[in-house]
Order: structure tokens, then C-alpha cells, then sequence
């Protein structure tokens, strides 16, 4: 998995998508920040992959620089290839036409991205007028066969709307249409349910994991909740600091999960299944400063079993692709070194830092 | 109309005034409609709703966007002035009350809104925001300080460190902290939250999560908490209310909502839950389409057009809250779990809470509860 990164053709048995030791950093007044550092991955075509983290763990900003909108002071490095094409440092003009056409992506609020000011239809037929080259009447079909698709009731009416005369609901689908206008290969969805009812979210999930398994897409599923990706993708990969920390397939990180980081935001969801009486524990402190980020695991300062191994050494995650990954000296299952007792207690008596943590 | 009076449980108005002696509900909300004009006509967002809080409990107010539940919390506090129904806070009937009597009433009644950033002035310093309800209450400098400097610590954060900071310099869920801090420096009988930890991260929703049911601990205040996902009132909550486009469609105490659901509509939000375990079978089927209009509700039961078993019946009749178990309420022709059970898929009700639930009589089907819910702070 580590041959050497070329921009060559497309070969038969790369997957869909592919990061390789892929890096977004920001040059800010304040210094370097290392928003995503060092990250690689594969998916292949009708797979998901689970982007988890806090904000600020860089799960955002690795998706925006896979869809090419990463703000203009960042400095992308590293190789991330579609169908074996190179898309780092792509000329503008060609990247236009990989962007919102092979791969799209689905936001958070709905609301500010979708424009105010224009109707559904207009925002739905932009990209396939630029991208498919297709004329305004079939553009228009299109624009209503996708809001079928996406289980909007009365799509002529509601095609001629404007986004504040929907619901949240609607509007998130309306944007799941915008995403899918072009027949994208690559689907990533930026904690497109997070601002919605859970009900409204289960019904999004639904649909989004419908169309993939209907389309082949790939699709990468970025959420802060580990329930919202547990029954929906093929793998997972936890993101702290702008590093992977475990990565592995689904069934196999909660089944075995290993990094303690991993542990700490599975016991954080507040969940049905589980007697009353085992509350969320949550994780003490915050996250670090990716600025002033110091050598060792970036989550040692919020570990119970952290020792001066931890502190002095990053852990390394692995190469493997495919394979259980996950970058812990002291993973859950072996003993914590002494005094550490990471897996029980509420771990609420530390008071969190009172400093803004990361600015990213 | 008459005076005001900051003495607090001691003032009359047209009605008797509270015996402060804790046996009766610290509120009691009684047929409460807040209505409102829109284009197009009048659109009832709380459509008659009652319930009782005891002192010292915590109750969980649920359902989707749209259900009413932040408009219900906004009217108990007279931010809007309710069109019908009462609300009585501590014996004494706020939607009568004149403005002067509001302002030392509100000092007993604090809320934490969803967004934590917005809620807090940008331009304030920390001390600034947290100290303003006592500033305007007419303590004195000297006293406050200290209190603001308690309050801070009590929510975790470092007086010495923090009261010259700005909100921007903090993150949602110590903002949230700030205004957990805010409103508790005045010592709040009633502490209404709005979603306070919705637009948060997990792993900070437990932290504030944690600081809330240690305040209600520490301090015994009530609070209603108003959430949209019922993992999240679970283990806070000591009653729940589950509602739906305007009306309370099923309230009980908090083992009777989660262990033994009676209306289909709690049932799906339960089942809307997502596990974190991939092995966990999606639990019963998604629930379809959207809350209706409340410019336009459904006739008969409100959640009719929603409902996996709804039936000729439901469209005829409007549902009433009735009791299915001590303290169980639920509004439903056909409950899942009862006496009345017809769909019955688990055992019946579960085991009786002792106490009776302070939980609401719509329509007041029958006087109000037999036995409120006793004073004490409830352990967990």
C-alpha cells in the first residue's frame, strides 16, 4: 500500500478513492496549524466510510480538501487519487470538471447552503447545465425526477419554491439532489444530519444509504455521533487532531475497539440500549491546540492511561489498509499503567481547560 | 393589577396565596394555548396543554421541531403572553401578573437556550453576563462578586482566569457553562433549558449533561428540560413529556416513557434513536413524512397521518390524555401498553412508581392528581 504516488492513468485494481499520507496545513498568524496530517485511506466503489471526531479534529477540513474548497491559506500535500487520478495540485480548469461532478458533497445546515434568493429548480439544474452540458427543459425533467428521488412529496410545486418555504427536512433533501444531479462516484456527507430531528435523521440516513446501495457510490459519512455511522458504513475511522487514531472495519472497531480515545466518545453517546443507570461519561478537558501541539499522543493530556511513553512518543497507526489500525501505546485490552484507570469512573472531576482550544 | 412584591412564595394576587410549605406543585400549567397570527390565518403552536411540575424534579419535554415545546417554555415564562390556560408558579398565576411583578417573578425562573454563543452578549465580559441578573436585582457591588466567583467554580470554570475573557474565546460547551452560570447565579426556583446541549459535541453534551444534574443536586432546582431526542432527557430527567404539534401526546415518569411506551408517537422516537453498535437491529419502521402544520392540524388525533396503526377511529376523535397506570398518561384511542392495549406487542405497564407523577390532566379530565409529586429532590 505504499507504492510510490504518481499521476498515472487509471489502473484496474485501484479503489475509487484514495488518500495517501494526505496533509492540510494552514499557515495562520498564530503559526502552522496541521488541520488534517498525515492521513491515508481507501474506498471502494458502494463502500462508506465513517469520518468520526470532535470538532476540530480535522474531519471537516479532510473532506473540504477532497472536494477542493479548503480556504485559501492551506497547503495541501500528500495524494489523494479518484479512480487512480491524481487530484492534489490538478490545474483549476480541470478540476472543475471532477468537482460537483465526481464528487460531491452534502453540508451541515441546509439552510446557508442553498441559496435564499433562488428557486429549488434554479439551484438544481445549475451544475447539470455546467457539468452534463444539458438545456434548460432537460435540465428541468432531471431537476424533478431527482426530488422524487429524494422523497420530496409534490416535486413541480416544491421545485418552484424558495429554500426559507421548506422545512429542515426538505431542504437537506433538496441539497441531497443538488449532490446527486451530476451522478457523482463519491458522496460525502459533512454531518448532513446533525442540525435534524432524530427522526427527520433517521429518514435522511435512510435515504442517503438507499441511493448509495442503488448508485455504487462511494460515500464518506463524517458525523461527531458514533451511533449515527455505527449501522451505516463498511468502515470507520476515528479522527483526533488531525490524525487517524483507529481506523478499521466496522463490525471490528466496535467490536474490538482499541484506542482509548475510541472508548472515551463511545461511552460520551447517550444511548437507549444500556440500563439507566450507565450514564454518558463524558470526556474530560478539551481537545488540544493543533498549533502548539507537542510531541507524544495528542490525547494523552485527556487519558487515564497515558504515561511518559505517551507523552514523549507519537503512537504510529499502521500501514495497513484494510486491516484494524489504531495508533495507542496502551490500547484497551491490555492493563493501564499503574495509577491510570482509564475504562471506569466518570472521569468528570478534571475541570476542563479554560482556554479557546483550537481556533481551527 | 395590584402590587409587587420581591418577597418570594408570599404574594397575593387575586387568588389565595402559596402556602410555601412544598407539598404543591412549584408549577402547574393548566390548558395552556399560545396562538399566533401568521399570514393566512391563526396558528395554535401550543394547543392546550397541562401539566404539573413537583419541586425539585426535573421534567423532560420531547418531540420534534415544530411540536411546540420551545414555545411552551417561552410562554411559562411569559417571554409570550399566553392567549388561554393558566400557568401558576408557585401559587401565583403568572399570566395575570403586571410587568412590574413579571421582573421579580423572572428572577425565579432562568432559562439556557440552545446556542450558547448567541445567547451571550460578544461584547460583555464573562463576569459582566453572569453578574447581570443580580446587578439589575439591586444587590450590592460587594456582594456580588463573590457569588458570580462561586457560581463560575461551581460550573467548572476559573474566576481568576475567565471574568475578563469575552464569549469568543471560549467553546460552545463552556459558553454553555457560562450560561448554566448566568442563570443559576440568582438561585432560579425553575430552571427551563432549551436544547442546551443540541448544537453541542457529544463528548461536551455529557460534560453539561453532568454540571446540570449536579446543579439540580446541589441546589434542588426544578427544571424542564426541552430536548428532541430522548436518549438525551434520559438520565437527567425524572418525568417526561412527550409532545406533538401542540398538545402533550403521552407523560409519565421516566421508567414508564422508556420501559413501556403507550403512544405510537414516543414508541418511533425511541426507535429514531441511533445505537451505536452495528450489530443493533433497526428497531421497528422509520416514521414517514413530516409534523403537519399547526395552521392546519389533522382532525381527530393529531398524529394520525403519521400513526403505523392508525384506524377510522383516530380521524373521528380527538384522543384525551387519560391514565394507563399511576401517573401514566397517555393521549391515544389505541395505547400500546394498558389495560386498554390493543396493539400490545410487550408485557403491560410496568412496575408502579410509588408516587404519582406531576404530570398533567389534559382537559383536566379529572381533578388535578391525587397526589403530587412528593417535594423531595428525586435521587436517579
Amino acid at each position: 500500500m505504499a507504492e510510490p504516488t504518481t499521476t498515472g492513468s487509471p489502473t484496474p485494481d485501484e479503489p475509487l478513492l484514495r488518500a495517501e499520507d494526505l496533509r492540510v496545513h494552514l499557515d495562520t498568524p498564530r503559526g502552522l496549524l496541521k488541520a488534517v496530517d498525515g492521513v491515508s485511506f481507501a474506498i471502494e466503489r458502494g463502500e462508506t466510510l465513517g469520518l468520526v471526531g470532535e470538532s476540530g479534529s480535522g474531519k471537516s477540513m479532510l473532506v473540504r480538501s477532497l472536494m477542493g474548497i479548503c480556504p485559501s491559506i492551506a497547503r495541501i500535500r500528500g495524494s489523494v487519487r479518484l479512480d487512480g487520478r491524481e487530484l492534489v495540485g490538478v490545474p483549476r480548469k480541470e478540476a472543475r470538471t471532477i468537482w460537483g461532478n465526481r464528487i460531491a458533497m452534502v453540508f451541515q445546515d441546509p439552510m446557508t447552503s442553498l441559496n435564499p434568493v433562488l428557486r429549488i429548480d434554479r439551484q438544481l439544474t445549475e451544475s447539470m447545465r455546467l457539468h452534463l452540458g444539458l438545456g434548460k427543459k432537460e435540465a428541468n425533467e432531471r431537476a424533478i425526477e431527482l426530488l422524487t428521488l429524494v422523497g420530496i412529496p409534490e416535486p413541480l410545486k416544491r421545485s418552484r419554491s424558495y429554500p426559507h418555504q421548506l422545512s429542515g427536512g426538505m431542504r437537506q433533501r433538496v441539497t441531497i439532489a443538488m449532490a446527486l444531479a451530476c451522478d457523482p462516484d463519491v458522496l460525502i456527507a459533512d454531518e448532513a444530519t446533525t442540525a435534524l430531528d432524530v427522526t427527520v435523521q433517521r429518514q435522511i440516513l435512510d435515504l442517503l444509504q438507499e441511493i448509495q446501495a442503488e448508485r455504487g457510490m462511494g460515500m464518506i459519512l463524517v458525523s461527531h455521533d458514533l451511533g449515527v455511522v455505527a449501522g451505516r458504513t463498511d468502515q470507520i475511522a476515528v479522527m483526533y487532531a488531525g490524525r487517524m487514531v483507529e481506523h478499521s472495519p466496522t463490525a471490528d472497531l466496535f467490536a474490538h475497539r482499541r484506542h482509548r480515545y475510541t472508548e472515551a466518545l463511545l461511552g460520551a453517546v447517550p444511548r437507549l440500549d444500556v440500563p439507566r443507570e450507565q450514564r454518558p461519561r463524558a470526556i474530560p478537558g478539551s481537545p488540544p491546540d493543533l498549533i502548539t501541539l507537542a510531541s507524544g499522543c495528542a490525547f494523552a493530556a485527556r487519558c487515564g492511561a497515558a504515561d511518559d511513553l505517551c507523552r514523549a512518543q507519537r503512537p504510529e497507526l499502521g500501514e495497513d489498509l484494510g486491516t484494524h489500525r489504531f495508533a495507542c501505546h496502551h490500547p484497551v485490552g491490555t492493563d493501564a499503567p499503574a495509577g491510570a484507570d482509564a475504562a471506569s469512573g466518570d472521569g468528570a472531576d478534571e475541570k476542563p481547560s479554560l482556554m479557546k482550544e483550537t481556533p481551527a | 393589577m395590584t402590587a409587587d412584591d420581591t418577597a418570594p412564595g408570599a404574594l397575593a394576587l387575586d387568588d389565595k396565596p402559596a402556602a410555601a410549605t412544598g407539598t404543591d406543585p412549584l408549577l402547574t400549567v393548566t390548558d395552556l394555548v399560545q396562538r399566533f397570527r401568521v399570514p393566512g390565518g391563526m396558528m395554535n403552536a401550543v394547543a392546550g396543554v397541562s401539566f404539573e411540575l413537583g419541586r425539585g424534579r426535573t421534567l423532560g419535554l420531547v418531540g420534534e421541531s415544530g411540536c411546540g415545546k420551545s414555545t411552551l417554555a417561552r410562554a411559562i415564562l411569559q417571554l409570550t403572553k399566553p392567549s388561554e390556560g393558566s400557568v401558576r408558579f408557585d401559587g401565583q398565576e403568572l399570566t395575570t401578573l403586571p410587568k412590574a411583578g413579571l421582573r421579580t417573578m423572572r428572577r425565579r425562573i432562568q432559562m439556557v437556550f440552545q446556542d450558547p454563543i448567541s445567547a451571550l452578549n460578544p461584547r460583555r465580559k464573562i463576569f459582566d453576563i453572569v453578574a447581570e441578573g443580580l446587578v439589575i436585582s439591586g444587590l450590592p457591588a460587594e456582594q456580588i462578586r463573590p457569588r458570580v466567583e462561586a457560581v463560575l467554580r461551581q460550573v467548572g470554570l476559573d474566576p481568576e482566569l475567565v471574568s475578563d475573557r469575552r464569549p469568543h474565546q471560549f467553546s460552545g460547551g463552556q459558553c454553555q457553562r457560562i450560561a448554566i452560570a448566568r442563570a443559576m447565579v440568582v438561585d432560579p426556583d425553575l430552571l427551563i433549558c432549551d436544547e442546551p446541549v443540541a448544537s453541542l459535541d457529544v463528548s461536551v453534551q455529557a460534560q453539561v449533561l453532568d454540571l446540570l444534574d449536579e446543579m439540580k443536586h446541589r441546589t434542588g432546582v426544578s427544571m424542564i428540560f426541552v430536548a428532541h431526542d430522548l436518549a438525551v432527557v434520559r438520565n437527567i430527567s425524572d418525568d417526561v413529556a412527550v409532545m406533538y404539534l401542540g398538545t402533550i401526546a403521552e407523560t409519565g415518569d421516566t421508567a414508564a416513557i422508556y420501559d413501556t411506551p403507550a403512544h405510537p408517537y414516543t414508541r418511533a422516537l425511541l426507535d429514531a434513536v441511533p445505537a451505536p453498535d452495528p450489530a443493533a437491529a433497526p428497531s421497528g419502521p422509520a416514521l414517514g413524512g413530516e409534523i403537519p402544520s399547526p395552521m392546519n392540524p389533522p382532525s381527530g388525533c393529531r398524529f394520525r397521518t403519521r400513526c403505523p396503526i392508525a384506524r377510522a377511529e383516530c380521524a373521528a376523535h380527538v384522543p384525551t390524555l387519560r391514565e394507563i397506570a399511576p401517573g401514566h398518561r397517555v393521549a391515544c384511542h389505541f395505547p400500546l401498553v394498558g389495560e386498554a392495549a390493543v396493539f400490545a406487542g410487550e408485557a403491560t405497564a410496568g412496575a408502579p412508581e410509588a408516587e404519582a407523577a406531576p404530570a398533567g390532566a389534559e382537559a383536566a379530565a379529572a381533578e388535578p392528581a391525587a397526589e403530587p409529586g412528593s417535594e423531595a429532590p428525586k435521587q436517579d
